[in-house]
Order: structure tokens, then C-alpha cells, then sequence
């Protein structure tokens, strides 16, 4: 055979991946080829694929099960690992491993946003002792993704299973997108589980995407299909630049969409009445701006990137139509890592407090609140992208500086005319301090009085008081806030700080 | 269908009666926690096949405030 014609049909051979009834059950279950997936992701193709002759003596072995390489997104470079379920259910040997650990390398070299596609059952267990021990084993990828966080973005697709040490891929990237139905990720499988610990559970109950993107926060994005999944990807790249060392691109300005209420009329008098906050958000950021991270999972606090003036922001916003926006474990947790992953790439955040506190009761104090709480102030203390803090009707107590109040280096606490701000509200103050006063009292004189404490409370904690203690930098005009956003950004850019020297702190986890 | 406290606080108000239909978003119940007023609303649409709870009772997260069918 002529040489080349040898080279045409092993390229040809390698590049139609597994057995053609993987192909079926896949294309079954609504899961596209590895290299289809690959072609919707970049903007063209792969342009740079490496070891894909890996364990060609195999015949079984197509690529070793992953494919790997550069390509572009939204014109800027990635590096991308691709499992491929066709080749023995995506499983890792040694050479899969080794490749997954190369292209790592060649991010982290080139300084490039890292994608890993995954659908993969796991360690094959028949090469352990070659791919699962050694020093280049399995466990050098996740040492590899735990360096090069917050050097590049990382980001997982999660197509199919992720099973036991695989499930720590999306632990460590910034973001993970399931995929529902197929997704999955789980330590034991629930065959494990019933053997090991007698337990009877359905995979989604225990490892599905609805499940990690609700209850557990392992997963940030709830895909209904893999074109979906990757659209998202694409869409979120678009707000990072590719590195930490760079500023993420600027966009066209575009104005927010319009609305019928303002502001204004959008915002309750009553302090304790909810409102949607995604309204006002919608009302400050470019029209189509927004991409939430998280939505499932904690809903009391909003996360998300978007863009103001065609410039990135991470938006951080108390959701008072859920659980008050009151602030628990989880919730904090969110904002937690939602502001390392701004911090990391300079992507300046916008808080929008409207906040009772943070929870209270035996529950969240058993479930340890104070220190996801601290995790919450230790992340956005040590955030040193430009922040600007925004109260919107009520910050209270811990919730104050949770969500970057003066004393944690916002570059500006602005406050809308509805702001209040104190260690608590006028009802819980009010009773806190004359409780046994008005125990005391005749009945019919408790309102009168109550009332009146209220008022005289209330003009206590008056925002023009706060201003003119020069605890907040302004009162805006609230229709013209997005206006006063951009301009205030604008001039935060040059912002270069360090929060201190250090080796690293002792985070609160 | 189970609607849900969503989180710990005490049943301000329920809006259904036993025998109503509600559509999906309508708020069942209002709780009152953190001084705030806390709507619960229904994930889908039903008939109200029993309430759980009255107005006035301490509820925790996940105590079921009302099933619907």
C-alpha cells in the first residue's frame, strides 16, 4: 500500500471514533459525536488536534477515547479535551490521560481558556497501574486544573456521566454546563450505593444535572440539549478574556430594553413587601446582556455576568421575591465563588443589596452559616476589581457588609432614595429596645407608641443623615443609576490593587 | 404535589382554600420570616387537595404547607 494511502485510511479510521452501534445508542439518547460537538463549538473546526494516532496499535482504541487541541471561539484561541463515548464509553487509559494532561500544559503554556468536554465512565480499570497512581496518573489533571485556576478560564460541558474521580473535572473548572437527562456526576453510582452502603436511589435523584444544578451547586447551568450547552459556552467566553494577565473585550453599547414601570414604581415603599429583582437589573444592563450562573440553585441571590455600556460586570443582586433575599449556606456559597471567578479575570462587580440579613434559626446554625457567611465577606474583601455597591431599599446588619458595604473598600456605596441602612429594621429595633416598655403598657396605648418609636427610629437611620455622615458616596436618582454605573466604572478602569502581600490567607470554607 | 415552606418563619396567610384551583406561579401562601413577607408559590397548577397548616403556625424549611393534585 502507498504510504499516503496508508495515512488516508487510519486518519479516516480514527476519525469515525467507536463502533458504529455506539453511534446509534448515542445518537438515541439525543448525544451528538465527539467531533460534531467540536465543530458547533469553534467557530470554524479543531485547527490543532495532537496525539490523534494516540494507542493506534489498538484497533479498538481510536484516539485513546479523547480527542485534544486548539481552536477558536468567538475569534480568540482554546484549548479544548473532548471525550469520545463511542471509544469504550469514554474511558480513561493511560494514553488518554497522558493527553488530557498535555493539552492542560499547552493552556496553561499559551495562556488560554481550557473547555473540557465530558463524557466519560471513568478509569478503565484494566490499565490502572499506568493511568491512575503515577506521577503523570489522573490525579496530575486535577493538580494541573487546581494551578490553573484563575490563570484561564476553565469551563466543563458535561454530556454524559462524570463517575467518581472524573466528577472532580467540574469540581475544579469555574463553571459547569449539564446537559439534562444525560448528564451526570457522582462519586459512587447508585449499583455502588445499594452494594456499599444499602442505599436504593435513582441516578437523577443522586448524581442528575436537575439535581446538581438545584440542590447540590455542582452544577452551575441546566442545559435542555448539548447544542444548548454549547451555545452557553460560547456566549460565556465572551465575557472573559483569555487569561487573568488580560481585560476581558468591549462590546458595542447597547441600551437596556424598555420597560413600562421605571424604577420607581418598581420598587415597594413597604420595605417588607417583595419585588422581582431581575427587573431592576434588566433596566440597568444592555438589552440581552445577561447570563446567569446559578439560577436553579439559591435563588434568593442573583449571580450573573452581563454587560453595562458594552463593558463585563458581574451582577450580584438579593432576590427579594425569594426567601426575603435573605442570605443562607448556600446563597453565600454562590457569591463566594461567583466573585473569585470575576476577581480572577478583572470583570468589576456590581452589588444590588436588598437585604434583611442573613438567615437566622437553628437550621442554618447547624448547617455552620457563619462560616459560609465568611466565606461570602472573605471573598468579596479580597475582591480587587473595581466594585461599586448599590442599595437599593434595605441593607441590615451582616447583609450590609455581605454585599460590599463601605467598610470592605467598595469603590463607591451609592443608595437609591428608598435605601435603609442599620443593624436591623425599624420593626425588629423597635421591639429589640422596648420590648419590656411595652410589655408595661396599657394595650391601647402599645400601637401609639410603637409607631412613634418606629418613626423616630426610621429618622434615625434617614439616608440623608447616612450621606451627610459621608457613609455612602451618593443618592441617585434611580432612572438615572445606569447612567451613573457606567460613568463611575469608566473611571474605576485604571484600578490596579493588590489586597496584600501574602502567601495565601486562611480562607473560612 | 407537595407546595413547600421555603424557608423557617411562621404562615402569615394562606390565599387557597381546600377545593381551589391554582395555576402554576400563583402564591399559596405568604409566610412572614426575617420581618420580610415570604410568597410561596406553586411550581405547577392543581386543585388543592388539603392544607397542612393555619395561619399563625411556625413552619421550617420543607414543612409541607399544603398538596395539591
Amino acid at each position: 500500500m502507498a504510504m499516503d494511502q496508508r495515512l488516508k485510511e487510519a486518519e479516516e479510521k480514527i476519525a469515525s471514533g467507536g463502533l458504529e452501534k455506539y453511534h446509534e445508542k448515542n445518537k438515541e439518547k439525543g448525544k451528538m459525536f465527539v467531533r460534531e460537538r467540536l465543530e458547533q463549538l469553534f467557530d470554524d473546526n479543531i485547527d490543532v488536534e495532537d496525539a490523534f494516532f494516540a494507542n493506534n496499535q489498538d484497533e479498538g482504541l481510536p484516539a485513546d477515547g479523547v480527542v485534544t487541541g486548539i481552536g477558536r471561539i468567538n475569534g480568540e484561541k482554546v484549548c479544548v479535551m473532548a471525550n469520545d463515548s463511542t471509544v469504550k464509553a469514554g474511558s480513561w487509559g493511560a494514553r488518554t490521560v497522558e493527553k488530557i494532561i498535555r493539552i492542560q500544559e499547552t493552556a496553561l503554556k499559551l495562556e488560554l481558556p481550557m473547555l473540557y468536554l465530558v463524557d466519560s465512565a471513568g478509569a478503565r480499570i484494566t490499565d490502572q497501574v499506568e493511568m491512575f497512581p503515577n506521577r503523570r496518573g489522573a490525579g496530575r489533571i486535577f493538580h494541573n486544573q487546581i494551578k490553573m485556576s484563575g490563570r484561564v478560564p476553565q469551563i466543563c460541558l458535561l454530556f454524559g456521566p462524570s463517575a467518581a474521580g472524573g466528577a472532580y473535572i467540574p469540581a475544579f473548572c469555574d463553571i459547569v454546563v449539564m446537559v439534562d437527562k444525560n448528564a451526570s456526576m457522582y462519586l459512587g453510582s447508585p449499583r455502588m450505593a445499594e452494594k456499599v452502603i444499602g442505599e436504593k436511589v435513582t441516578l437523577e435523584e443522586m448524581g442528575g444535572a436537575n439535581m446538581h444544578c438545584s440542590v447540590s451547586g455542582c452544577g452551575d447551568v441546566l442545559a435542555e440539549s448539548e447544542e444548548e450547552a454549547i451555545r452557553f459556552a460560547r456566549k460565556y467566553l465572551s465575557y472573559f478574556p483569555s487569561n487573568f494577565r488580560q481585560k476581558p473585550g468591549v462590546k458595542d453599547s447597547v441600551d437596556p430594553a424598555s420597560f413600562e414601570k421605571s424604577i420607581n414604581e418598581l420598587i415597594p415603599e413597604n420595605q417588607n413587601a417583595p419585588f422581582d429583582m431581575y427587573q431592576l437589573v434588566d433596566r440597568l444592563i444592555d438589552e440581552d446582556s445577561f447570563l446567569e450562573i446559578k439560577k436553579k440553585f439559591a435563588p434568593e441571590l442573583i449571580t450573573g455576568l452581563a454587560r453595562i455600556g458594552g463593558k463585563s460586570v458581574g451582577v450580584i443582586a438579593n432576590q427579594p421575591r425569594a426567601k426575603g433575599g435573605v442570605l443562607f449556606p448556600d446563597s453565600a456559597d454562590k457569591a463566594a465563588k461567583f466573585m473569585q471567578l470575576c476577581d480572577a479575570f478583572n470583570i468589576p462587580l456590581l452589588f444590588l443589596a436588598d437585604i434583611p440579613g442573613f438567615m437566622i434559626g437553628t437550621r442554618v446554625e447547624q448547617a455552620g452559616i457563619i462560616r459560609h457567611g465568611a466565606k461570602m465577606l472573605a471573598a468579596m474583601s479580597e475582591a480587587t476589581v473595581p466594585k461599586i455597591s448599590v442599595i437599593v431599599r434595605k441593607a441590615y446588619g451582616a447583609g450590609l457588609y455581605a454585599m460590599a458595604g463601605p467598610a470592605f473598600e467598595p469603590d463607591a456605596c451609592l443608595a437609591l432614595p428608598s435605601a435603609q441602612i442599620a443593624v436591623m429594621g425599624p420593626e425588629a429595633a423597635v421591639n429589640a429596645v422596648y420590648a419590656n416598655k411595652i410589655a408595661e403598657l396599657p394595650e391601647e396605648e402599645r400601637p401609639a407608641f410603637t409607631k412613634e418609636k418606629h418613626e423616630e427610629y426610621k429618622e434615625n437611620i434617614d439616608i440623608y443623615r447616612l450621606a451627610s455622615e459621608m457613609v455612602i458616596d451618593d443618592i441617585v436618582q434611580p432612572d438615572n443609576l445606569r447612567n451613573e454605573l457606567m460613568t463611575r466604572f469608566d473611571m474605576y478602569e485604571s484600578k490596579n490593587t493588590v489586597f496584600t502581600e501574602r502567601k495565601h490567607g486562611v480562607y473560612p470554607v | 404535589m407537595e407546595i413547600k415552606a421555603s424557608m423557617a418563619g411562621n404562615v402569615w396567610k394562606m390565599n387557597v382554600a381546600e377545593g381551589a384551583e391554582v395555576n402554576e406561579g400563583d402564591d399559596v401562601a405568604i409566610l412572614e420570616s426575617m420581618k420580610m413577607e415570604i410568597p410561596i408559590p406553586a411550581e405547577k397548577g392543581g386543585k388543592v387537595k388539603e392544607i397542612k397548616v393555619a395561619e399563625g403556625d411556625f413552619v421550617n424549611e420543607g414543612d409541607v404547607l399544603a398538596v395539591l393534585e
